[in-house]
Order: structure tokens, then C-alpha cells, then sequence
């Protein structure tokens, strides 16, 4: 039997001399009908190049096909050669036998055409209709995603839905036509982990119900247990194992495919969390940082003169105590506050109300009398480009009054040693480091000052896996080496797992629960940690697809003068207690 | 319309400001209205004479009181007396305005019509020859004065062609339109030019930042065709950069074109601003800045309500 789209040495370039420029050198794979396929690397491993070589996309990204190639089978049986053909057939082609969905929901759809008009284009494109039956056609596609209310939300535009919504919106789109192949390019990445469990169970019953084949992109080995028949694992432009899943997963052959599922954060339900550093319950130490009754509220006012007629509860009532040499992991999904605590302990916004209490007491005598500092998510967008990197260096010491001396360059020089940077870097600029580097540029920035406490707002979290594990490592060893309390930031339970000491689950700008890492998450308590928790993908699970749930996270907007009920606590363990629900 | 109410409701004080700054800069020109109308003879006046002639033009009373009696005069519709042309500043300026306004839209029209496809078509083929054919002509077209382009035109079409641009009276639109067209579009496609040159180039960037957008790559993963591509989901998301440029131009144009109206001897606002600055004509002067700013704000506004209408994401009246 043909199969409906054979792959052999595809080669794609880049640039002027794209024979000389390759990402992706030789790719060759065969994907059936009904199979779904999972195409796994880093990034610029070329994964998203072969995805958007196969509709041609990727003409118009800049790109050039410069070798192999590519036959679809069409619907009527004839073999389409996707190589060869012109502009105008294979808009034919896209849309309708080939669907495609991207990686970034929100920037993915026209922002200034409703939702419902994007979807009526492909039934207008691809099955002529127009008018009511287009109108009638779309309303039907967002239904079947499990859009509620679909009628209303045509109307809507992109702005008025949330990141979950408007992926499915894309998935009705790519699926509108009822393509026989649907590309999937890392459809998940920027989404929340249980809204992520939301699109891979829809996916896996749109996929059940209409038989298509699938070709998921995805940097996360853990996703593709849940979804894929086969996998194709790819490393600087070159496919470096494929077979089926199991195979893969349990008796991988290259080294990287090893590296991935080996070295590589994997949630373990909290059995790999960390040996050292506990915190000593005998001991009546100070805190680092103790934070009580933290309230941050942002007035709704509805112009400037007016009255505010209510008030985002963005933080609600939070308790926290981070002792020296610990992490206190705060996970929650966006929107749910943990960035406006981190902000809000920082001084960058006004807590409404609540007392902190900072370096009480200090881990070693030099550390400074501003013990606060910060590692931000994007490395990329956190460093001034048109600075040196002695400059950013020398920038905290300056901002709080200090002079640049010998001391100063001794400590940049030790700094950057330290986090593993060569060292001749100070004279040179942000955009000569990788992602990763710039991290450890960031760690070594807030380090500057030597503070007791470090903020780590997702600091991992736009990093490539094996570079996320190494960042890690130097967070750890840096932790032991200096004492530093962090407050670790992240929607990522792998990552948690392995940094944390303690963790604390905000939800709707509350504390659901907190306690010692392997407690809360071997035997989460609370409704919601445990929906935390099923969610994360694990290659353990294979096959195993989620209930689609269609429920909206809760609104923030209170009216003014709302008080949240006081939080009543179970205690389930020496450091381990949770609200109790109603 | 809250929103249009508390925009309207700035338009006083913005006026007001306007007319201190022109009130009080005129003044400070050296020179004063019997100056500047009898020249040298001036000096051949009394004193007796001199302050007569002062009291005549209402100018030997400190400036605060000159600048009340303005305002107050201005609080009841009355914008003065126009010394140059003995007549109520408001007739003059609105008899001049229609050919001002005639030639701005004469010349939008020229820059959208032209610069908009020329901008589109150069991002369309981007770094190949013809999109740097077009951004060179752009380049001339922005680097020119408008008076050497006049001229050129003037020239080739007289010695060229021996036909000449219609001089003579001016003949309003409603009255002869042909006359009419005849006498402004040689203007307007002086003004357009540049106009035209500006366009291109911000049509051209802004269509090269949205055709490589994420939902650009989506509409063609649909099956658009590169002109759906283009006009559906490329070009509405590219216009607001447009907008906001032909509103600036526009209403500089709203202010009158000094070297266009000289070169092809119109009677417009900027031929007439800039007599009355040298005539001395306070009024005149004082009541035609207040005229093009008033218009400038009616633009602006436009602008930001045309920005609402174009982008669903921008609300009026937030911050």
C-alpha cells in the first residue's frame, strides 16, 4: 500500500546559498494513513523546517527545497508530487488535505478579522460556500473543537479569548476541510499544562474520529508517549533514530535519543526531588524572607476621574517563609499570580497590603544589605543588546551607589567563571552568547550583589531541554555554595521536582497548597494540585488520553470591597497542608 | 461618543494655548501694521499721527489688553478685521479654504493612489530589481523640493509641449469644474509626489513586517492565494502605520502649500498666512493659525477614530 506522504532526502537551505546553508540535510520518512507521527529534537535541530517543507511553507519563510523528495496521496488515489508543483495547485493542497496548526496561538490568527470569518475562509476556499452555509459550517467547526457558545464567539476577535480558545480555533481551522494530514507544530509549547492536556485529548479524539494521519512536532519527549504511533527524534538537521514508540522509549540506540529521555528533566511524581539542603526542623533559624498576608490588587477604573468599580485580585492572601540555602517553588498556571508574588517581593509592584520580612537573618557576613534579586523568563529580552557584558555586570553595583574598582572587576571575573562562561566575555555583547549562556549571564548579573535571596521567574523555562538540566545543576550548586534562598517561579512540574525543596500551589491568587516537595507531589491533596499533576505528560503514560473539560479559569475581577474567606487548613504531615475545599 | 464628548472638550483649551503662542510670537516679529504699511514713509508720520494710526488698528493698548479684546471678540464668533483686505478675517479665510482643502484631497488621493499599490508591490518583491526601481524613485520623490519639481513640470510641459498650466482667475469647483481641475491638478501632483514617495515607503515596511506574521503563514497554510494573502489578511494589518502619516501630511496640507501656491499663483490659506505676516495683519494672522489648528485636531481625531475602525484591539479612551 502507498503511503500517504513518503519523505525521502529532503533537503532544505537557507540564505542566498541554500546548497551551502542546510538545516535540514536528508530527512527521510513514510508516514500511513490514520498513523500519527512525532518528530522530536531541539531547537534548530530542523523539525519545523521539515514540517513546513512538507505544504511548501517554507518558500515563503525564506527558505529553499534544494533536494529529495516528497509525493502526497491524494484523496482520488493519484500521487500528488509535492516537489514539483506550482503556487496555484498547492494552494489546493493546503487547507484542504493538508491542516496545519502552529506554535503560538495568540500571534497565529489575523488580529483584526473575527474569528469567525477565518473560519468561514476555508470552507469559502476549499468547499465553495458562502454566506449563511459558510457561517452555518464554521459555527459546526467550533463546536466540534468544544468551543461553548460557539454561535456568539464568531463574532469575536482574536483578543477576547484566552491562548487554550484560540488554539482550538486553530485547530477547527486547520481541520476545517477535513484534511487527511494534519502538521502540528509544537501546538502546545505556549500553553498552560492542563489547558496542554486540553488540546492533546481533543487532538487524539478529532484524530480518532476522522482517521487523519499526523505529523506532531514537539521538543518535550514526555508529549509524544500520549499521541504518537511512530517517532522520528532529529538533531542538527539530521533524523538520528525513528521507529515505533515503544521502541524508541524503551530501547532507544543513538545517544542523543538517550540523552533526551535520560538526561533530561522528566516528571517522577515526585521521587527525584532533591536529597540535600532540607530544611532543619530542629533548628529555629530566620528566615530569609518571610512574606505575610500578601494582598496585590489592581483597581478597575473605567476612566480616570471615576471611581474604580472593582479590582483584580491578582494576589490574595499569601504566607510564605523561605529559609537560607532553600528553594520554594510557587507553580500555578498563568494568570494565577505567582509572577505578581515574585513582582510584588521585589518592590516592582505595590503590594495592596501584607509585611515582608528580608534577610533577617544572613547566610554569610558579606552577603549585602539588598538581598532581593531577580532572574527573569527571556534571556533574550532581559539584557540590554547595546550593552557590554561588563557593563551589565557593573550595572547593579552602580544602580545602588557603588563605584566600579578592582574589587568590583575581581568579583565580575570570579562570577562569570563561576556560572561557566569563558573568560574573556566582559567586552563582549549579548547577542555573541546562546540562550543558555545568556542565563547563566542573568544568574551571574543577580549574583552581582551578592543577595540572600534570588527571584527566579520561569528562568528555565525558554531554554532547550538538555540546556534547561545543565542551567539546573549551576542553580543547585550556586544554592550550596552561597546559601542563596531562591523562589523559584514555574509552571513546569519537571523542573520543579528538581530544584525545589518546598512547594506552593497558587491558584487564583491563593495558596492552595505547600508543603515538602515529595509530599505535595507524591500525594497531592487538593483538587486542583492533583489536576496540576495528572496533566504533566509523562513517557510513562502511553495512550492515555485526558477528559476534555471545557471549564474557564475563574475570574480575578472582584467588586470593590470584596474579602475572600478566610482560609481554613488541612495539615496532612509534618510540612504538607492544603485549603480545605468547599 | 463619551469618548468623541472628552475629545471635543480639549479642543477649547488646546485653541486656547494655540492663540497665547500666536498672540504673543507675531509680536515679537520687529515691525508693527503701520510699518509694515507705509514702509519707509512711516517715518515721516507725527506723532500725532502715528498714535491715530495706532488707535486705528487697535494696537496702542498693552498687549494683554489687545489679546482679551481678541478673545472676547472671538467668544462671540468675531475673529477681527482683516487690515489688508478691510473685510471680517472669517470671509477671507473661508473664501481661500476650498482651494486649500480641494488641493490636499486633490494630493492624498494622488499619494494613496499611487503609493499604496507601489508600496505593496515593492514588499511583494521584496530585494528583487523592481522593488529597488520603486524605492529609488521613492527616495527622489521624498528628496525633492517641491519648487524643483514644479518648475520642471511647468517647463516640460511648455517647452516640451507647448501647452501651459492653466492660469489666470481661480474658478471655484462649483462653479467651472473643468477650469477647475485644469488649474489644480498640476498642484496637487506636485504636493502628491512627495506625498506619494512617503507613502510608498511606509506602505512597503509596514507590508514587509505583517507579511512575515504568524497569521500570514496561517492564511496561506489555508490555501489563500497570494492576492487574498495581500489584500484580506496582509493589508488591513499594514494600513495603520498609513493612517497615521497621511493624517500628519494631510493636515500640514490643511494648512496651506506656501511654494506650491506661489509657484502656480493660487490664492490658498499659505500664500495668504504669509502676506499677512508681512503686512503686519494680526488678526489675519492670529485667526488663521486658530483656523489650521482647529483642522488639525478635526484630523487627529479622524485618525485615531479611523485606528478603532481599522484595529479591534485599540479601544478609545484607554490609556
Amino acid at each position: 500500500m502507498t503511503p500517504l506522504l513518503s519523505v525521502s532526502d529532503l533537503r532544505v537551505g537557507f540564505g542566498r546559498k541554500p546548497h551551502a546553508n542546510e538545516v535540514v540535510r536528508g530527512v527521510s520518512f513514510d508516514l500511513a494513513d490514520g498513523e500519527t507521527l512525532a518528530i522530536v529534537g531541539e531547537s534548530g535541530s530542523g523539525k519545523s523546517v521539515t514540517a513546513l517543507s512538507i505544504n511548501r511553507l517554507i518558500d515563503f519563510g525564506g527558505g529553499c527545497i534544494t533536494g529529495g523528495a516528497m509525493k502526497l496521496k491524494r484523496a482520488d488515489g493519484s500521487v500528488f508530487d509535492l516537489m514539483t508543483a506550482t503556487e496555484p495547485q498547492l494552494t489546493g493542497i493546503r487547507g484542504a488535505e493538508i491542516g496545519m496548526i502552529f506554535q503560538e496561538p495568540m500571534t497565529s490568527l489575523n488580529p483584526v478579522l473575527t474569528i469567525g470569518s477565518q473560519i468561514e475562509e476555508s470552507f469559502r476556499l476549499h468547499r465553495g460556500l458562502t454566506g449563511r452555509q459558510a457561517t452555518a459550517a464554521a459555527k459546526d467547526a467550533l463546536d466540534r473543537v468544544r468551543i461553548p457558545d460557539a454561535a456568539r464567539r464568531l463574532k469575536y476577535t482574536p483578543n477576547q479569548l484566552s491562548g487554550g480558545m484560540l488554539q482550538r480555533v486553530m485547530i477547527a481551522i486547520a481541520l476545517a476541510c477535513n484534511p487527511r494530514l494534519l502538521i502540528a507544530d509544537e501546538p502546545t509549547t505556549a500553553l498552560d499544562v492542563t489547558v496542554q492536556a486540553q488540546i492533546m485529548a481533543l487532538l487524539a479524539e478529532l484524530k480518532r474520529q476522522t482517521g487523519m494521519s499526523m505529523i506532531f512536532i514537539t521538543h518535550d519527549i514526555g508529549l509524544v508517549a500520549g499521541i504518537a504511533d511512530k517517532v522520528m527524534v532529529m538533531q542538527n538537521g539530521q533524523a538520528v533514530e525513528q521507529g515505533e514508540l515503544n521502541q524508541i522509549l524503551d530501547k532507544a540506540q543513538h545517544p542523543y535519543t538517550q540523552h533526551l529521555l535520560q538526561d533530561v528533566p522528566h516528571f517522577a511524581n515526585g521521587s527525584a526531588t532533591r536529597a540535600d539542603g532540607q530544611r532543619d526542623k530542629g533548628a529555629s533559624t530566620e528566615p530569609a524572607l518571610k512574606v505575610d498576608n500578601l494582598v496585590v490588587r489592581f483597581p478597575l477604573k473605567s476612566s480616570f476621574f471615576s471611581r474604580a468599580s472593582g479590582a483584580v485580585h491578582a494576589v490574595d492572601g499569601v504566607d510564605f517563609d523561605l529559609m537560607p540555602g532553600e528553594t520554594l517553588a510557587i507553580v500555578g498556571e498563568s494568570g494565577s499570580g505567582k509572577s505578581t508574588t515574585a513582582r510584588a517581593v521585589l518592590g516592582l509592584v505595590r503590594s495592596t497590603r501584607g509585611s515582608f520580612s528580608v534577610g533577617v537573618r544572613k547566610a554569610s557576613a558579606q552577603q549585602s544589605a539588598l538581598p532581593v534579586q531577580m532572574v527573569f523568563q527571556n534571556p533574550y529580552a532581559s539584557l540590554n543588546p547595546r550593552l557590554s557584558i561588563e557593563t551589565i555586570l557593573a550595572e547593579p553595583v552602580i544602580a545602588t551607589g557603588g563605584r566600579v574598582n578592582i574589587k568590583t572587576r575581581a568579583r565580575m571575573a570570579g562570577l562569570l567563571e563561576r556560572v561557566g562562561l569563558p573568560k574573556n566575555s566582559l567586552e563582549r555583547y549579548p547577542h555573541e552568547f546562546s540562550g543558555g549562556q545568556r542565563q547563566r549571564l542573568c544568574i551571574a548579573r543577580a549574583l552581582m550583589l551578592n543577595p540572600s535571596v534570588v527571584v527566579l521567574d520561569e528562568a528555565v523555562s525558554a531554554l532547550d531541554v538538555s540546556v534547561q538540566a545543565k542551567v539546573l545543576e549551576l542553580l543547585v550548586d550556586l544554592q550550596r555554595e552561597f546559601g542563596l534562598a531562591y523562589l523559584f517561579i514555574s509552571h513546569d512540574m519537571a523542573v520543579v521536582e528538581r530544584i525545589a525543596h518546598r512547594i506552593a500551589v497558587i491558584y487564583a491568587g491563593q495558596i492552595v497548597e505547600i508543603g515538602d516537595a515529595t509530599s505535595v507531589l507524591s500525594t497531592p491533596q487538593h483538587s486542583y494540585t492533583k489536576k496540576l499533576i495528572a496533566a504533566v505528560p509523562t513517557i510513562d503514560r502511553r495512550h492515555e488520553h485526558f477528559e476534555l473539560d471545557t471549564r474557564q479559569v475563574p475570574s480575578l475581577v472582584r467588586p470593590q470591597g470584596y474579602e475572600p474567606a478566610p482560609a481554613r487548613w488541612e495539615q496532612f504531615g509534618p510540612d504538607h497542608r492544603a485549603r480545605a475545599e468547599a | 461618543m463619551n469618548y468623541l464628548m472628552r475629545r471635543l472638550a480639549t479642543f477649547p483649551l488646546v485653541l486656547l494655548g494655540v492663540s497665547i503662542l500666536v498672540f504673543v510670537a507675531i509680536r515679537m516679529v520687529p515691525g508693527d501694521s503701520i510699518t509694515a504699511m507705509l514702509g519707509t514713509e512711516a517715518g515721516l508720520l507725527t506723532p500725532a499721527q502715528r498714535d491715530s494710526l495706532a488707535a486705528y488698528f487697535g494696537i496702542d493698548q498693552p498687549w494683554f489688553v489687545q489679546y482679551w479684546r481678541w478673545i472676547g471678540g472671538i467668544l462671540h464668533g468675531n475673529l477681527g478685521i482683516s487690515v489688508t483686505y478691510g473685510r471680517p478675517v472669517l470671509d477671507v479665510i473661508i473664501e481661500r479654504f476650498p482651494l486649500t482643502l480641494e488641493l490636499a484631497v486633490l494630493s492624498m488621493i494622488i499619494a494613496l493612489a499611487v503609493g499604496m499599490p507601489a508600496g505593496i508591490f515593492a514588499a511583494t518583491h521584496n530585494e528583487k530589481l523592481s522593488d529597488l526601481g520603486v524605492r529609488m524613485v521613492a527616495m527622489i520623490g521624498q528628496s525633492t523640493p517641491s519648487f524643483v519639481l514644479g518648475l520642471l513640470i511647468i517647463y516640460t510641459l511648455s517647452a516640451g509641449f507647448g501647452v501651459l498650466p492653466a492660469m489666470g482667475e481661480f474658478a471655484p469647483l462649483w462653479q467651472d469644474p473643468l477650469r477647475n481641475l485644469s488649474q489644480l491638478i498640476l498642484p496637487a501632483i506636485t504636493l502628491g509626489f512627495a506625498f506619494a514617495a512617503s507613502v510608498t515607503r511606509i506602505s512597503r515596511s509596514a507590508m514587509l513586517d505583517v507579511l512575515s506574521d504568524d497569521y500570514v503563514r496561517t492564511a496561506r497554510s489555508k490555501g489563500a492565494s497570494a492576492r487574498s494573502v495581500i489584500w484580506r489578511h496582509a493589508l488591513p494589518n499594514a494600513l495603520i502605520p498609513v493612517v497615521t502619516l497621511s493624517g500628519i501630511e494631510f493636515g500640514y496640507l490643511l494648512g496651506g502649500a506656501v511654494i506650491v501656491e506661489q509657484i502656480y499663483a493660487l490664492p490658498g490659506l499659505g500664500r495668504m498666512v504669509l502676506d499677512a505676516i508681512q503686512q503686519r495683519d494680526y488678526a489675519l494672522v492670529q485667526g488663521a493659525v486658530l483656523f489650521i489648528a482647529f483642522n488639525f485636531m478635526i484630523v487627529n481625531l479622524l485618525v485615531d477614530l479611523a485606528y478603532v475602525a481599522l484595529d479591534p484591539r485599540i479601544r478609545l479612551g484607554e490609556p
